[in-house]
């Protein structure tokens, strides 16, 4: 615990002076403030930017700073360093992750603000954001320890983040993509998120999202059998 | 004395090619322990698997009487590391890299200052490790591997491409850690740094052990090599055994008033290590 608390302070001050990782964080909710303030279109759906831009909030923020984060440990071989000095892997996972899942929700209660939602449904908001989060967590936790470099770490998070970030607005202009987009999270909390006044969990959501979570899961396990944190 | 580090017949390959070829040898404890060999000796790779980072193909290696692929936290706990990259955290202060490690290593954050002082960096306490220069992170580097009070430092190349002044910086910081009883295992290239501080060396050439004993012994069974090099008035070099036998020839040039210079080259590990392999150590 002690590890993890200590790496988790490290990430703070680390990212306070990384641009790269901290434009993550704000560019979504700031562009969601400016945006929902700013453009009001004639028969616009309500928050329709708030849920357009949480949702790529989601396939990208937590996707990308943890992919970068780990990638960047490991071309510094500062990862191989902590688990010389007995740091468990587990450990500095969860220091790791527990700060980007939490920085990402101080951003998604930015976007949820900018959404005036009352309690009940602000409070719905931010489940579904957390879930959402969770998952893209373990799909960059796995780009971030299947690569050795930041570099390539890169170049793999940018497409896998654009079919996550990108297939529920996609979805809404055509209907093939759109029942594919359904077997993906990133749509399920798209749609979550665009019906949330009347917010209703049906089996196929949680089908999908428990799906979802299975296979991220399974493949963080296979990716870091085979790579190993350092 | 006990044995801090075993290995019996290490083997290690990558691919089909040998990079570590039977070696046996053992590291008592409280002795700066000496890894010579040039680039591509396998060096690097012995402390890999000495460190637990990579697992032998055949033979043994043991660390406090531990299997290096079954380390514990208590065997981590008793080992510092210097390794060839850095690792440090190049954007937080070389104050805030201490500080982490402090917490990583669970000892108390009033040792730091003492640290910095120790190796020099107090002054640089509030600056990035990103500006940093290579000698000064290597100096941190090494203060990290010293912040958990290790029983066991390992230093890959610790001054590699460092100015004489802070490698002789460093040497001071190891003598200190020896008389503190820190046994110190460390890979160079550097012949001057092995025979200087070094209280037993192996030479490594391509996953072999061609040599090893201390320093002054290896030196010693070279001592056919030593030669004296005569110049004589008249630009005539001459190169003589440096034994009784070469007397009467230099006893007559010196009463001739021939010679203007006379040099005698003792062997050195470098000069060892070129009769062995027939190539030097750089």
């Amino acid at each position: 615990m002690k590890n993890m608390i200590a790496i988790f302070e490290k990430q703070i001050k680390d990212t306070l002076r990384n641009k790269t990782v901290l434009i993550q964080f704000l560019m979504f909710p700031v562009i969601t403030l400016i945006m929902n303030n700013t453009v009001k279109i004639p028969n616009m759906p309500e928050n329709f930017f708030v849920n357009l831009f949480a949702t790529m909030y989601i396939g990208m923020a937590p996707l990308t700073s943890i992919a970068a984060v780990i990638s960047e440990e490991k071309e510094k071989n500062t990862l191989r360093v902590l688990v010389l000095s007995n740091v468990k892997p587990y450990e500095y996972l969860l220091g790791i992750g527990s700060y980007v899942w939490l920085a990402c929700m101080t951003g998604s209660l930015v976007i949820c603000m900018a959404g005036h939602h009352g309690w009940k449904t602000g409070l719905i908001f931010m489940g579904i954001m957390a879930v959402g989060i969770f998952i893209s967590l373990l799909v960059g936790a796995v780009i971030g320890i299947g690569c050795r470099t930041q570099m390539m770490a890169t170049s793999i998070t940018v497409p896998v983040m654009m079919v996550f970030s990108f297939l529920p607005m996609l979805s809404l202009f055509n209907g093939t993509v759109a029942k594919i987009a359904r077997f993906v999270y990133s749509e399920q909390i798209s749609l979550m998120l665009g019906g949330i006044t009347n917010f209703e969990l049906t089996a196929e959501r949680i089908g999908v999202i428990g799906v979802n979570i299975f296979i991220a899961a399974l493949v963080f396990m296979a990716t870091f059998r085979k790579c190993k944190l350092a | 004395m006990k044995d801090c580090i075993k290995v019996e017949q290490l083997s290690v390959r990558f691919s089909d090619d040998p990079v570590l070829d039977h070696l046996s040898f053992a590291v008592p404890e409280g002795m700066i322990f000496g890894l010579l060999g040039p680039s591509g000796a396998g060096k690097t790779t012995l402390i890999k698997v000495l460190t637990g980072q990579l697992c032998q193909n055949e033979g043994k290696a043991e660390l406090f009487g531990k299997d290096t692929r079954r380390l514990t936290a208590a065997e981590h706990g008793n080992i510092g590391a210097m390794l060839d990259n850095c690792g440090l955290y190049e954007r937080l202060t070389v104050y805030e890299n201490l500080s982490f490690y402090a917490d990583i290593y669970h000892t108390s954050h009033q040792e730091i200052p003492d640290i910095l002082k120790s190796i020099g960096l107090y002054e640089a306490r509030k600056t990035p490790v990103s500006e940093l220069s290579k000698g000064m992170t290597n100096r941190l580097s090494l203060a990290r591997a010293l912040m958990n009070h290790a029983k066991l430092l390992f230093l890959d190349e610790p001054t590699s491409g460092l100015d004489p002044v802070t490698t002789r910086e460093i040497h001071d910081i190891l003598l200190e850690q020896r008389k503190k009883g820190t046994t110190v295992f460390l890979t160079t290239h550097n012949m001057f740094e092995a025979e200087s501080i070094c209280d037993y060396v192996i030479l490594l050439n391509r996953g072999n052990i061609i040599e090893q004993g201390k320093p002054a012994d290896i030196c010693r069974r070279y001592d056919h090599m030593n030669k004296l090099h005569i110049t004589l008035t008249d630009d005539t070099e001459l190169t003589l055994d440096n034994d009784s036998t070469s007397a009467p020839a230099i006893k007559e040039y010196l009463e001739q008033n021939r010679i203007r210079s006379i040099h005698s080259s003792e062997p050195t590990l470098e000069i060892a290590f070129i009769e062995l392999t027939g190539k030097g150590l750089q």
